[in-house]
């Protein structure tokens, strides 16, 4: 229940982050203006992180508790084991979910904390006086290995997802036998959407199709 | 048809267990997967070898007491069924087939095939039961039940208890059985004295013994003899959820 209500909150934060990344299309000036939207919180901005961090390490330290206790509900293993409905993606929640972790920690790295890449401090304000994000995220999605790593990590929250995001419905008593099938193919669906909609804008950058707005 | 058996062949608990390979000849597509094993003890014996432990009894698929886990399958390949109703015809000839116990923590091996499931009478001990007056019968008509209550409490207790829900989940968990237990009685009002110590004390035994949790990955519902929905955890899950809840505001 702890992992199903932690994992709520994180999903609203998934959507949530997904919107504001999809400004980059509208344009520069929306994604910048948006992120000195957040950087302007201030206060409540760390409240927020301190807020997804303390969820985001209670989802893993119960889940890990309860890996490690249905591991021991099976000592001895079988030697031949076949599944015939539980999917690959359901047996691999902590495979998924700790990969999904190391990316997240790059990821912070990388675009927050911006320690990975010395280009971004060379980045010069825009006409607006903000952050330029926007050619922020384009010169750091031109490395192929980068996006790369983007694209492996998404398709692994997307993984992870499409087996959580319908899951915590079973874990809160909010479904029966008609509803179950219905919610399980929408939460592949909504994974997949995410999936999407993330790996758009590296994809994007790739091709060409989103331009930095100033030269290094 | 012809077939290769690989058979977890072990002693007692304390000895190491192996695979032992065994060939069946002549077999009738229509006979049973217990009978198959009844006619390979009859040779083991006759040569003078320990005939493999199995447990079986109604061979109807009504007592839940055949408990063989097949190519990895609690019951074999052909779902919904005990491994009493799995008949030799649904394997190709000369296939190899792995025939292995239930393997579960909470249900230690006794020997070969068998394993002791009473742990799951245990959860059954710590609520499965009601509070019934003793004395005679009362007027039928006393008590009303939507229909509706009525079906899902019958679906809830055709549950024979056979454990292939734990042998089948990927962390040996008893979710389905225990919900399926908690429900049958949950639904019904004469269950309804005891509703919240129910729940709040068969999955706490449930605990204790050992079994995992459940992750939602629904194996157990797919192999299950008596097709118990999955649903029915949903079920224990607000069940818990409002005993607990209940019990946390002091009643």
């Amino acid at each position: 229940m702890i992992v199903a209500v932690t994992g709520i909150i994180l999903i609203f934060f998934v959507i949530g982050h997904l919107l504001g990344n999809l400004q980059i299309f509208i344009g520069p000036d929306w994604i910048n203006g948006y992120s000195q939207h957040l950087r302007d919180l201030g206060p409540l901005l760390w409240l927020i992180r301190i807020f997804l961090l303390a969820t985001v390490v209670i989802h893993i330290y119960v889940t890990i508790q309860l890996a490690i206790e249905n591991r021991r509900a099976r000592p001895e293993r079988y030697i031949d084991k076949s599944y015939v409905k539980a999917t690959f993606a359901s047996r691999h929640m902590v495979m998924s979910g700790l990969i999904v972790l190391a990316f997240i920690v790059y990821h912070l790295a990388h675009f927050t904390v911006r320690v990975t890449d010395p280009r971004f401090g060379l980045l010069k304000a825009d006409p607006l006086g903000h952050y330029d994000v926007y050619s922020m995220m384009v010169y750091g999605f031109q490395n192929y290995y980068v996006s790369g790593f983007y694209i492996l990590g998404l398709f692994l929250l997307a993984l992870h997802l499409s087996h959580g995001s319908s899951s915590f419905f079973q874990s809160l008593g909010l479904n029966d036998k008609k509803l179950t099938p219905r919610l399980a193919l929408g939460g592949r669906i909504f994974a997949w959407l995410i999936f999407i909609g993330y790996t758009s804008i590296p994809v994007a950058v790739l091709f060409g199709l989103v331009k930095p707005t100033q030269q290094l | 048809m012809n077939f290769l058996l690989r058979i977890w062949r072990q002693p007692n608990a304390k000895l190491r267990g192996k695979l032992v390979d065994y060939e069946v000849r002549d077999i009738s597509p229509n006979t049973s997967f217990l009978e198959m094993l009844d006619i390979l003890n009859e040779t083991l014996v006759t040569g003078g070898t320990e005939p493999i432990a199995f447990d079986s009894d109604c061979r109807e698929g009504i007592c839940g007491t055949c408990s063989l886990t097949i190519n990895g399958e609690p019951h074999g390949p052909d779902h919904p069924g005990a491994v009493c109703e799995l008949y030799m015809r649904k394997f190709r000839d000369g296939a190899t087939i792995t025939v292995e116990p239930f393997r579960v923590g909470s249900f230690p091996l006794l020997k070969d095939l068998v394993v002791d499931r009473r742990a799951l009478d245990r959860i059954v001990q710590a609520g499965g039961f009601i509070s019934a007056r003793a004395g005679s019968a009362p007027e039928a008509n006393s008590i009303l039940i939507p229909k509706y209550d009525a079906d899902l409490a019958m679906e809830a207790a055709a549950c024979i208890g056979c454990g292939a829900c734990a042998a089948a989940c990927p962390n040996g968990s008893a979710m389905l059985f225990t919900a399926a237990k908690v429900s049958h009685l949950s639904f019904l009002p004469q269950g309804h004295p005891e509703r919240e110590s129910r729940v709040l004390r068969m999955v706490s035994v449930m605990d204790a013994e050992g079994f995992g949790s459940c992750t939602n990955t629904y194996e157990c519902e797919a192999v299950c003899p008596a097709e118990i929905s999955a649903s029915f955890i949903a079920k224990l899950n607000r069940e818990y959820a409002r005993a607990a809840v209940q019990r946390g505001a002091g009643e």
